[in-house]
């Protein structure tokens, strides 16, 4: 008898644990139900997607719970087309995406009745870089970019002196975002026109420092990664311009802020589910997003969206106005989003 | 003479392969051991500047010199705990099962097979199938015990396979003799078999656990999280372990991260380091008792 006690004791406590996880959610709204005598917030928050949003859902969590103790926010990292998969099953409240949501991910969110609302928090700058040994080259048109990065150059566009005559005769060897990550995503349709679209023989990474390095020690290297990677490795690195038609422009915080640092300048968005706003822990995290993004992105690397903006996404935010601006096509290249948002706001 | 004089030289031809063996022997272990020194001294002076009790008992932050590591290092230590609940009795006990009791059929066959099989599966592949079974379909959602489990499936083959080989080394002269004396199966195994096998298995258990403590594919797939303020207060809270918060930390762009992830590197080390003497000492404690 007694080995049998041994052995359904530790199963039927397994039994029970699984049924307790199931109920997770209703604990939660009950908690919250009881705190609300003493207004304090209560619950937990699931962020999850881009690894670029990451640092500043971050630092908005550590601020928040700084007067929210009780709520627990907690930042997973998927990556953009990850968290979005993880959003539209309801396993997360907010993700954080580097480009706008897609027209799949937009269906797989309404089939599973998942409404959601659009909200950037800054604007991020795809750095193009070669290495420091590297002195014929000072900027690239977009055009000479897309004969680099484009499909059909696999295997042709092997050597400098193929991407503009006057450069030498240097092995060209390729560093960018794996094809996982929204940078990738936002990179190829900038430069190729269309998401996705890359040549396949470069070195991807989802860690940019491996890209760093990769750059930092290849004499006839050219690679693509977020500013905040060439700001912290200055010395390592060379940057170069991006002649969009009207001068070479290198990315800083004035030529993304004007808008001349083109196509390679792209907002950053969280995307919070509107069923959640519901439970005002949540509702009461977005508003401290929105009302810190600006300067929390900043601290993080990035580079602060201009007070309208913000403006325009508490509105939208205050007003639930479901969507995307973007109209679900994902990444799109040299929209101010000031425009953007107003055009619908008129519309609407 | 001929054959007299070639019988020392045939010596001397196997004398000089003996020690050129033994050179290229002793560069491999050279090679390894400076490629390992070289790796942990640079670690060391990355990170130890970092190492502090606030390191230890700060939660992920921002500011790379406020972040700190006690949400990870607790969450590996729950999950370790949890797996280890979960795989050893299974392990264990399914290894009994199949060399002890189970008859040796074309089913038994397919099991062995399918088990040294999986021990070989990469562990992502585990991390898929824990977020679709434990994550999704048995509604765990992303919490410490959907971690266990899939940790638990990804150590059960290595304990399993560890455990039949400690088994099989007991003599079946103990197993007759025992059972030569009225013994049931039942007690055979319990009071003379698994006693023996039981440092074997032990080392077999710590080894795999010690891979679990350092997996990050899976864990980031079913959705341990990167940042969390909270140290887990039960079996369906989120979590993190530290090779997560190591891996988020050297992707950051601040040098300064860089530091934090050697640093969190030697709390790892020391971790593994810690349970491999323990691995070491009771193997070495159960010797004992069985020779007296």
């Amino acid at each position: 008898m007694k080995p049998r006690v041994a052995l359904w004791t530790p199963l039927s406590a397994f039994v029970l644990i699984l049924a307790a996880c199931g109920k997770q959610g209703t604990g939660a709204r009950s908690g919250s139900a009881s705190a609300a005598v003493t207004n304090e917030l209560v619950g937990t928050i699931r962020i999850d997607g881009s690894s670029t949003v990451l640092p500043i859902s971050e630092a908005v969590a550590e601020e928040f719970q700084k007067q929210h103790p009780k709520v627990q926010v907690t930042v997973g990292k998927s990556g953009t087309s990850g968290g979005f998969k993880k959003f539209a099953q309801g396993e997360v409240e907010i993700v954080g995406a580097s480009r706008p949501i897609r027209e799949t991910e937009d269906e797989a969110c309404r089939k599973n009745g998942v409404e959601y609302i659009e909200i950037p928090v800054a604007y991020d700058a795809i750095a193009v870089v070669v290495n420091p040994q590297n002195t014929w080259c000072d900027y690239l048109t977009v055009a000479e970019l897309r004969k680099v990065w484009e499909p059909a150059a696999e295997g042709k566009i092997v050597s400098w002196d193929q991407v503009r005559p006057g450069f030498p005769k240097e092995r060209l060897t390729l560093f960018g975002a794996g094809t996982e990550s929204g940078t990738f995503d936002y990179f190829t349709a900038a430069v190729v026109g269309k998401e996705k679209e890359s040549r396949g023989d470069y070195n991807p990474s989802e860690d940019d420092n491996i890209l760093v390095q990769g750059v930092s020690r290849t004499k006839g290297a050219l690679g693509y990664f977020g500013l905040a990677y060439y700001e912290n490795n200055k010395d390592k690195l060379k940057l170069i311009g991006i002649d969009n038609g009207n001068g070479p422009v290198k990315p800083s915080r004035e030529t993304v802020i004007d808008g001349t640092y083109q196509p390679l300048s792209r907002p950053l968005f969280i995307y919070v589910s509107v069923k959640a706003l519901e439970r005002p822990e949540v509702a009461a995290f977005v508003k401290f997003y929105i009302q810190n993004a600006g300067k929390l992105s900043e601290e993080v690397g990035y580079i602060a969206l201009p007070e309208k903006v913000y403006t325009l996404a508490m509105e939208r935010f205050e007003k639930r106005i479901k969507g995307s601006a973007f109209g679900a096509h994902g990444s799109q290249v040299g929209v101010k989003l000031e425009d953007l948002y107003r055009i619908e706001e008129a519309v609407q | 003479m001929i054959r007299i004089e070639s019988r020392p030289e045939w010596r001397r031809r196997e004398h000089r392969r003996e020690q050129l063996f033994q050179l290229v022997g002793a560069a491999i272990v050279l090679f390894a051991l400076t490629t390992l020194t070289v790796l942990l001294v640079k670690i060391f002076l990355d990170g130890y500047t970092r190492l502090s009790p606030e390191f230890l008992s700060n939660f992920p932050s921002r500011r790379p010199d406020e972040a700190g590591i006690k949400a990870a290092l607790v969450g590996s230590f729950y999950l370790l705990l949890l797996t280890a609940a979960l795989a050893i009795p299974i392990g264990v006990g399914a290894a009994i099962y199949l060399e002890e009791f189970a008859k040796r059929n074309w089913f038994t066959r397919l099991v062995e097979i399918n088990i040294t099989n999986l021990a070989g599966v990469p562990s992502i592949i585990y991390g898929l199938l824990g977020l679709q079974v434990f994550v999704r379909t048995l509604s765990m959602d992303r919490s410490l015990l959907a971690g266990a489990c899939t940790m638990a499936l990804l150590a059960l083959p290595v304990i399993i396979t560890a455990a039949r080989e400690g088994l099989r080394t007991v003599p079946n002269s103990l197993r007759y003799g025992s059972l030569a004396l009225g013994a049931t199966q039942w007690q055979t195994v319990r009071y003379t078999v698994l006693p023996v096998a039981l440092p074997a298995i032990l080392t077999g258990i710590i080894l795999s656990l010690s891979r679990v403590v350092g997996e990050t594919a899976p864990l980031l797939v079913i959705g341990a999280v990167v940042y969390i303020s909270k140290l887990p207060d039960g079996l369906c809270s989120p979590f993190t372990v530290l090779p997560v918060q190591i891996y988020d930390w050297t992707t950051r762009p601040q040098k300064a991260f860089q530091e934090n992830a050697a640093a969190g590197i030697i709390v790892l080390l020391m971790l593994l380091l810690a349970m491999n003497a323990a691995a070491i000492y009771l193997r070495n404690r159960y010797q004992k008792r069985l020779a007296l």
